[in-house]
């Protein structure tokens, strides 16, 4: 019979994310993935800003905490001190795709040899709201009140697609965590970012679309069904770079 | 006993390299020196200069604004420096790029047509070396003996080859 | 003198790193401080160390605070413009409380300003190099050799006292060349049990971080940081005094501002002045208590420098507005020369004990 337990990789902590937020089942993915790759005891994670700037409470392996968007940067130097330490980020779109961007897409470039897990809601989450490079066109936040006006701040940043230009990137995936089979999907991504960093394939990046409730204004489930209708259509889920996948073929 | 060098011309002349070679017989003698150069990408092909300071006291200030000895490879900077050179110093320059005399009355002055010397002599790039083998019999800071030991200190192994060009071009400017 | 090399300060300072035991470097091409990116793009590889070019100053500062959370010794370099830019980061090295070593060959500013020397970082490195409340040991070297010395220092300072130590250089010292000696013998080692290693599921994790939202823990944390720089200023403190002993004029100056001033010492002693110099190699912490005691003999103060009057407020503070404090500066890569010195202690000695 099995047991339902918590992962060795998160914490007795208990998490502060808003009811119905995805981020605690983004982190139990994670850590699954780290117990089941049984690389807890050299895991370093960097933690970024934004919601999840806490996440070093919540993994429960050693963590940095980085200034908003240069978890890759910070990343980079953990991960060429020791080579041999399994370096993942936890990012938020804010911090990923804006104020980080370009220290996103040089680490790919580079080839840096780290997991980064992102997280796109569409929004700021911790600040309360505010319209992030991902915030959909007509979307309304504290910072777009008449909805996101392209002709104005102009078109959120597919980072998978954007990245999936990038000669270093090895792995792409965009994934969801709003029903049972994407969150299964997921969960194959994340570890697979893990696997290839063993394997030292290069730069993995999941991108996981997921909801902000509380922001968005709306009931847990409704905001799963607006993730469903409105973000998947311009994020569409599915594998944007592998050459894992190249090199089999 | 202080020497102050001021070592001036265009960038690409060898300015740089002619002050380190002079800074290089001070190490292996054991001097206290300096070598300060112009820096920034604005020198190359613009006005380069080279402070030269050897000394048996620590230096102050590596800076040479007042030199003992200049060595002016174009016009620009011996207009410039010929007024700051001390009373009774030296000045050298390359008289096939400098076309005017120099008027101070109070120095020794020595020109020698360095550019044309090694145009003739096939030894291209290398007058700021024959300006420098001049320098050398003119104020007794090193021999042709010395500067062997400084080629052979200062020239990596695979430049290795250029050290008898070299030489060739201090010992032509030291019998001008 | 068969043991010492000719130089550039810049490469000297990196060759330094590598034997002080840094055998991760990050940084970025700036005028005049990319001899140190380029010598260790050769040496870091032959050493089995990490030369990284960063794509900004940001990315590499935050390189820096990634490796130095793993507890080995790190550095960066840049010039001014580009310490700017690092600015972020030197707050979280310092709230988070992680050794590193961050170089800065000023040049002039503001803005881009120049490529010529300057010292005009002073305030910066002193006093405001992020947000937040704290200090970096800041080291002036005045010689190719110091700029040695003071690398060592300034790794073992960083690893003692879990902070950054800057050295701050001008383009003079970066671009010079001068005899100097490279063996510091015993390199000190730091126990570091908070750096990130890995747990190896054998212990609780360790976390680096400066995030503390609870206003007590935060306020706690910062007076014992304080404490800890209340020591530093005790112990660490270093200067180099010419001709005290009769100075009847102090000129205070560091880096190449002070070689200038010792030639215009020498003068103005041969013209028969007693003047003398104080020369702080520490200017945080700055050497308050000598120039204190000094401004009790002196009547007057010449404080020398390439920036529009910055050290001048620590010596009037440090000697209590005791004496006058004339400010003798050149800048926008501008060097004082002798005579500028000379002109500036010959009107100390006008208005000397005039006050």
């Amino acid at each position: 019979m099995t047991v339902f337990e918590k992962p060795q990789a998160l914490t007795e902590a208990p998490l502060h994310y808003c009811p119905g937020c995805t981020h605690g089942i983004i982190h139990r993915l994670v850590a699954e993935a780290i117990d089941e790759l049984g690389i807890r005891g050299r895991t370093i994670g960097v933690a970024s800003v934004g919601c999840s700037v806490f996440s070093y409470n919540y993994f429960n392996c050693d963590m940095v905490q980085a200034a908003h968007g240069r978890a890759p940067a910070v990343a980079t130097g953990v991960k060429r001190s020791d080579p041999n330490n399994i370096v993942f980020t936890y990012q938020g779109d804010g911090d990923l795709a804006a104020i980080g961007t370009a220290e996103t897409v040089h680490s790919a470039g580079r080839r840096e040899n780290i997991t980064v897990i992102f997280v796109n809601n569409a929004i700021y989450g911790m600040t309360g709201g505010q319209m992030a490079p991902t915030t959909l066109p007509g979307q309304v936040t504290q910072t777009s009140p008449y909805g996101r006006d392209v002709t104005k701040v102009g078109y959120p940043i597919k980072v998978c697609e954007l990245l999936s230009n990038v000669d270093g990137a090895a792995y792409l995936e965009r994934v969801a965590v709003n029903n049972v089979q994407n969150i299964k999907k997921a969960k194959k991504a994340i570890k697979k970012a893990f696997q290839n960093q063993i394997e030292g394939k290069g730069f993995s990046l999941i991108e996981v679309v997921s909801t902000c409730p509380t922001n968005w204004g709306m009931a847990p489930d409704k905001a799963l069904n607006w993730l469903e209708e409105n973000m998947l259509p311009y994020y569409p889920l599915g594998v944007y770079k592998d050459i894992t996948a190249e090199e089999e073929k | 006993m202080q020497k102050q060098i001021l070592i001036t011309g265009f960038g690409g002349q060898g300015i740089l390299f002619s002050g380190k070679f002079l800074a290089y017989d001070g190490l292996l003698k054991g001097k206290e020196l300096s070598w300060l150069p112009s820096y920034g990408p604005e020198m190359r092909g613009g006005t380069a200069n080279c402070s030269v300071i050897l000394s048996d006291e620590p230096v102050g200030s590596p800076i040479v604004l007042n030199p003992d000895i200049l060595i002016s490879m174009n016009v620009p900077s011996l207009d410039k420096y010929e007024n700051e050179t001390v009373v009774g110093g030296q000045i050298f320059y390359d008289s096939s790029l400098i076309d005017r005399e120099v008027t101070r009355k109070d120095v020794e002055v020595y020109p020698i047509p360095a550019t044309q010397m090694a145009s003739d002599e096939n030894l291209p790039g290398l007058a700021n070396m024959i300006l420098i083998g001049h320098v050398m019999a003119k104020t007794g800071l090193l021999s042709l003996e010395d500067a062997d030991v400084v080629l052979a200190k200062m020239v990596p192994a695979k430049k290795a080859h250029l050290i008898d060009s070299n030489k060739k071009a201090l010992e032509l400017g030291f019998n001008y | 003198m068969a043991d010492k090399v000719l130089m550039k300060g810049n490469e000297a300072l990196a060759e330094a790193a590598i034997m002080a035991g840094c055998r991760h470097y990050f940084g970025y091409p700036i005028t005049p401080q990319t001899e140190v990116a380029a010598y260790m793009s050769k040496r870091m590889p032959k050493v089995d160390g990490v030369f990284l070019q960063a794509e900004s100053e940001i990315a590499a500062i935050n390189m820096v605070i990634g490796v130095s959370s793993t507890g080995k010794r790190v550095m960066t370099s840049s010039s001014s413009p580009g310490i700017s830019l690092k600015s972020e980061g030197l707050s979280y090295l310092a709230g988070c409380d992680l050794p590193a070593l961050v170089v800065n060959v000023q040049r002039g500013g503001p803005g881009l300003g120049g490529i010529q020397p300057s010292q005009s970082d002073y305030f910066h490195a002193t006093r405001g190099a992020g947000h937040g409340d704290f200090h970096m040991i800041v080291l002036a070297p005045n010689s190719v050799q110091e700029m040695v010395n003071l690398t060592f220092k300034g790794f073992d300072l960083a690893d003692k006292y879990r902070m950054t130590s800057m050295l701050l250089a001008d383009g003079t010292m970066g671009q010079m060349m001068e005899p100097v000696s490279l063996d510091q013998g015993v390199v000190n080692t730091y126990e570091k049990p908070w750096a990130l290693t890995g747990t190896k599921c054998e212990r609780k994790p360790n976390i680096v971080n400066s995030l503390l939202m609870d206003p007590e823990t935060l306020e706690r944390l910062n007076f014992e940081r304080f404490e800890r720089y209340a020591q530093i200023e005790r112990d660490e403190v270093m200067y180099e005094e010419y001709l005290m002993d009769d100075a009847e004029y102090c000129v205070v100056a560091f880096g190449v501002a002070a070689r200038v001033s010792k030639n215009a010492i020498d003068e103005a002693r041969n013209n028969g002045i007693k003047v003398g110099m104080i020369r702080p190699i520490t200017l945080w912490p700055f050497p308050k208590a000598v120039l204190n005691a000094a401004a009790d003999k002196v009547k007057a103060f010449i404080s020398v420098e390439l920036s529009m009057g910055q050290m001048v407020e620590d010596v009037e503070l440090a000697t209590r507005c005791k004496k006058p404090v004339l400010l003798c500066n050149r800048v926008g890569g501008m060097i004082p020369t002798t005579k500028n010195v000379l002109d500036s202690i010959n009107k100390a000695v006008e208005i000397g004990g005039a006050e």
